[in-house]
Formats: structure tokens, C-alpha cells, sequence
């Protein structure tokens, strides 16, 4: 599925899309893992919680749960929360 | 390229301490929007910025590992991204980002779980331990590299430990930054001897390799009303080993300077000696690299509601040449007055040349340095970010 990946994470992705595929968002996120080394981490602490300045979109409707069911036909939006002012 | 002129006074140097040949100087510089290399030539009088590196990202610490001196570590996070450490080989040519960066173990299920902010403080290890470096986290926790900073993994146990997780307390224990674990000191004699300090949580010290650990906090003040005894409201700020002689450390805490020669396990509080109207309080403690009687500290007004500037507006250095016996007040150069700087527990540093030069970095972003050991300072840098910290090293 098409994942949209925020500017702060183009150092690893050197775009703003990327193609991962997994049953839920947690499978979604350790197949960019395995394409971009490092780049989970950025955005999922070692406890899997989701960064507190990241937020992750699943068709328009935010996820907070890494254990969603996602279809192949879903878009996945990562953005940089609006938190710094 | 920012130019730095003045003369360099010769000290006379103590007969069994000698400095070894200077070559090129490199201060490194870490902010909060990204990390410089300045290039000094063999006198230290002008220097080329390289940088910025990482713009835009936290730069807690940038150290170069003086085993090959061409290894870089920094440690790094974002405004929205989580910590990471990134690593040079060739000086900062280019970097490649730690496969496994320091993190703490996953909890079991249920149960609530630290995440680290940020990596404050590194360490190289040893000259007999190739590849080994320490690393302090926010909030704190203690971390080992055996593969050159590639690799991290929690070192000891006191990551998880029940009292130590007591005296680390909560996030809102420690600096407006978060609490920190840092003063990773390894004895140089002694591979099964290290220290480590925690703000807050105390000042911690093992001698079998970190597979136990006890408090040392004899003689530390903390702030009126609380219990001493208690390691959780200890708040060392930075501390230091001479390397002309491991048995002494000093430490600039919260609660005053102080010296601790080993075997002792109990404080002096030398800042006492200090000027009442300019107090014991600040965040760097920098040692002599050949001269264990000399250290500096940079006062910072901590009085009231703690504004953490200089006293007064007027900037000094306080040296000491005597084990902190007497303070003299080194400020030629700095601004007489109306300078309300703030710096940072790892933003002063020393070089290993003779005349010692001393460096520090104010978080109003400026790099100021003296290639006398204090007699007179120049800045030779301005309008940076937020400086973070500063080291100084010599290259091959």
C-alpha cells in the first residue's frame, strides 16, 4: 500500500512515498523498517508506542493502535504533528 | 571563518608534567539545531568552521573518540523524531545513523515502560577497549557499545532496578530538559572501576564492572529541607577525574563545588572558598589535563528563583591551582557587564596543549576560548544556536 512519509523522514525514504505492505499498521511499519533501516524507531519508541510528535493516518482517520487492520488498498499519511508552534 | 588574536602566556609548568606535541585543534561544538567542527591551526589562533551538520537537529553531544582520533559520535533527535545516535569514520565527512540506537527494554505486557528521549552524554571507552563507548540517556539510563557505537545495549542492571528506578524518580525530577543520566568516568587503571551521575539520582560508583554499584554522596549538600540521605534528591551537575592523577574528582553540583580524593568517599565542598557574592553554583567542572591542584568553573547566579546566569551580568571563570583551596577570578576579555549567560554542564572543556586552552560555549550561542588557561578570553563564534556542548581535541 502507498505510505505518504513526512519531510522529517526523507532522509531515510529520499521521497514522500513509500510501498509497504502488511496485514495491520504494526506489519505496515516493519516492512518500511526492513526497506529504510532505522527508520520505526524515529516514530515508535521501544515501548511501541506511537512518538508524541507523530501522528499516523489511515484514510483519513488518525490511528493510535499499532495493532489496526490495514487492506492493501489503504493509504497510510505519516505527518509531523503541528505541536512546536 | 571567525579569527582569533592575542598572545599566548607561557606558565611554568610543573617538572613531571609535560604536554605532549600539538597538532591540529578541532572544537566540537553540539546545539540544539545541529553540530559544528571548528579547525584550529597548531596555535590555536584561527579557526574554519565546518557545518552546519544535522541542521535542525538536537545535537546533545558531539565527542571525538581519541583512540583514532577520526571517529565521531553524535548524539541526536528531532523536534518529532525519536533519538538516534549517528557516527563518522572520516571526521564528518560523512555520517551513517546507529543500527540500534540506545533504548530501553521492552516492559512486559501491562506494565508501563521508559522510552528514551534523548542520549545526553557519550563516553569512549578505555585505550584498552577498542570500540567500547558509554552512553547517559533522558531519562536515565546507562548504555554500552562494544562495536564502535553501531550497536547498544542496556549496561548493567540499573535500567530496570527497582531502587535505582526509585531514585531516578519521574520525568519531572530532573533538568527543565528532562532528568539525565551523564559523568560516564571510567578509572584509567582500572577496567572494573567507573562512575556515573545522575541529575537527579546521586553519584553511583562500581568496582567489579558494573555488576554492582554504590552510592557516593557522603558530604554533598542538597537543597534546604530535604533529606541528604536520599540519593533521589541529589543533583550533581558535572563531574570530572584528573587524568594526571584518577584518585581525584571534582564535581560541580547543585548544591555547591567539590573535591573527593580516593580512597575518601566523602565530598569537600571547596566551593566554599569561592566569593559569597558570586556562590558555588554552575554547571561545568573542566580539570587540568597535567595538574590535578588545577580546575575551572563558570559560576552561574543560583539564588532565589535559580535564573542560572552569570552573577551580577558579569561573566568570570573561577580557577583554582590549589585543589580548590583559593579561587581566582579570570573574566579579561569577557564582557564587564550586562552578559546574562547561561552555560551548559557539557558546554566547557579543556585541550591537553601547554598552555592549556580552555573553551566554553553559552546558550545564547556563542564559542569563547583562551590559550592561557584563562588569563584572557576571545569569542570566536557568534550567533549560534543554543550550545549544548563543547569538546576539544586534538588530530592526529
Amino acid at each position: 500500500m502507498k505510505v505518504l512519509i513526512p519531510g522529517a523522514l526523507r532522509s531515510y525514504t529520499e521521497k514522500g512515498e513509500a510501498e509497504a505492505g502488511g496485514a495491520t499498521l504494526a506489519a505496515v511499519l516493519a516492512d518500511l523498517e526492513r526497506q529504510y533501516p532505522g527508520i520505526r524507531f524515529r516514530m515508535i519508541d521501544e515501548q511501541d508506542r506511537i512518538r508524541r510528535h507523530i501522528r499516523i493516518f489511515v484514510n483519513g482517520g488518525q490511528v493510535r493502535d499499532l495493532s489496526q487492520p490495514l487492506n492493501a488498498t489503504d493509504e497510510v499519511v505519516i505527518v509531523q504533528a503541528l505541536s512546536g508552534g | 571563518m571567525a579569527r582569533t588574536t592575542g598572545k599566548a602566556a607561557v606558565r611554568k609548568q610543573k617538572p613531571a608534567a609535560r604536554a605532549r606535541s600539538q597538532g591540529r585543534m578541532v572544537v566540537l561544538v553540539a546545539t540544539r539545531k545541529g553540530a559544528w567542527l571548528y579547525h584550529g591551526d597548531a596555535k590555536r589562533k584561527t579557526w574554519r568552521a565546518d557545518g552546519p551538520h544535522f541542521l535542525g537537529h538536537v545535537i546533545s553531544h558531539l565527542v571525538l573518540d581519541p583512540r583514532d582520533r577520526r571517529t565521531l559520535l553524535a548524539a541526536a533527535k528531532t523536534g518529532h523524531l525519536g533519538p538516534t545516535v549517528f557516527r563518522s569514520t572520516d571526521l564528518g565527512r560523512t555520517w551513517k545513523e546507529a543500527a540500534r540506537p540506545p533504548a530501553f527494554a521492552k516492559a512486559a505486557d501491562g506494565q508501563p515502560g521508559r522510552a528514551v528521549d534523548h542520549t545526553f552524554w557519550l563516553t569512549p571507552g578505555r585505550v584498552s577497549e577498542p570500540n567500547v563507548w558509554y552512553a547517559g540517556t533522558s531519562p536515565q539510563g546507562l548504555f554500552r557499545s562494544d562495536d564502535g557505537g553501531v550497536n547498544w545495549e542496556p549496561f548493567s542492571s540499573i535500567n530496570d532496578d527497582p531502587q535505582y528506578r526509585k531514585w531516578m524518580g519521574t520525568v519531572q525530577d530532573g533538568t527543565p530538559d528532562g532528568p539525565k543520566l551523564h559523568s560516564i568516568i571510567l578509572d584509567p587503571r582500572d577496567p572494573a572501576h567507573l562512575y556515573f551521575a545522575m541529575s537527579g539520582g546521586g553519584v553511583h560508583e562500581s568496582v567489579d564492572g558494573g555488576r554492582n554499584w554504590k552510592t557516593l554522596l557522603k558530604g554533598l549538600d542538597v537543597v534546604e529541607g530535604f533529606d541528604s540521605s536520599e540519593p533521589t534528591f541529589h543533583d550533581p551537575h558535572c563531574i570530572r577525574i584528573c587524568p594526571s592523577n584518577p584518585d581525584r574528582l571534582y564535581q560541580q553540583n547543585h548544591c555547591g563545588i567539590y573535591r573527593l580524593d580516593r580512597p575518601s568517599d566523602t565530598w569537600v565542598r571547596i566551593g566554599r572558598n569561592m566569593p559569597k557574592r558570586v556562590g558555588d553554583v554552575g554547571f561545568p567542572m573542566v580539570v587540568h589535563p597535567r595538574d590535578a591542584d588545577s580546575a575551572w568553573v563558570l559560576p552561574m547566579n543560583g539564588t532565589t528563583v535559580w535564573p542560572r546566569t552569570s552573577p551580577d551580568g558579569k561573566p568570570a571563570v573561577y580557577a583554582t591551582r590549589n585543589g580548590g583551596k583559593t579561587w581566582q577570578r579570570l573574566d579579561a576579555g569577557l564582557p564587564a557587564d550586562e552578559a546574562w549567560w547561561t552555560v551548559k554542564r557539557q558546554a566547557m572543556t579543556a585541550d591537553a596543549s601547554d598552555p592549556v586552552g580552555l573553551y566554553f560555549g553559552t546558550t545564547s550561542g556563542e564559542l569563547w576560548m583562551s590559550r592561557d588557561e584563562g588569563r584572557r578570553w576571545a569569542c570566536f563564534a557568534r550567533h549560534l544556536p543554543e550550545i549544548y556542548s563543547v569538546e576539544a581535541a586534538e588530530l592526529k
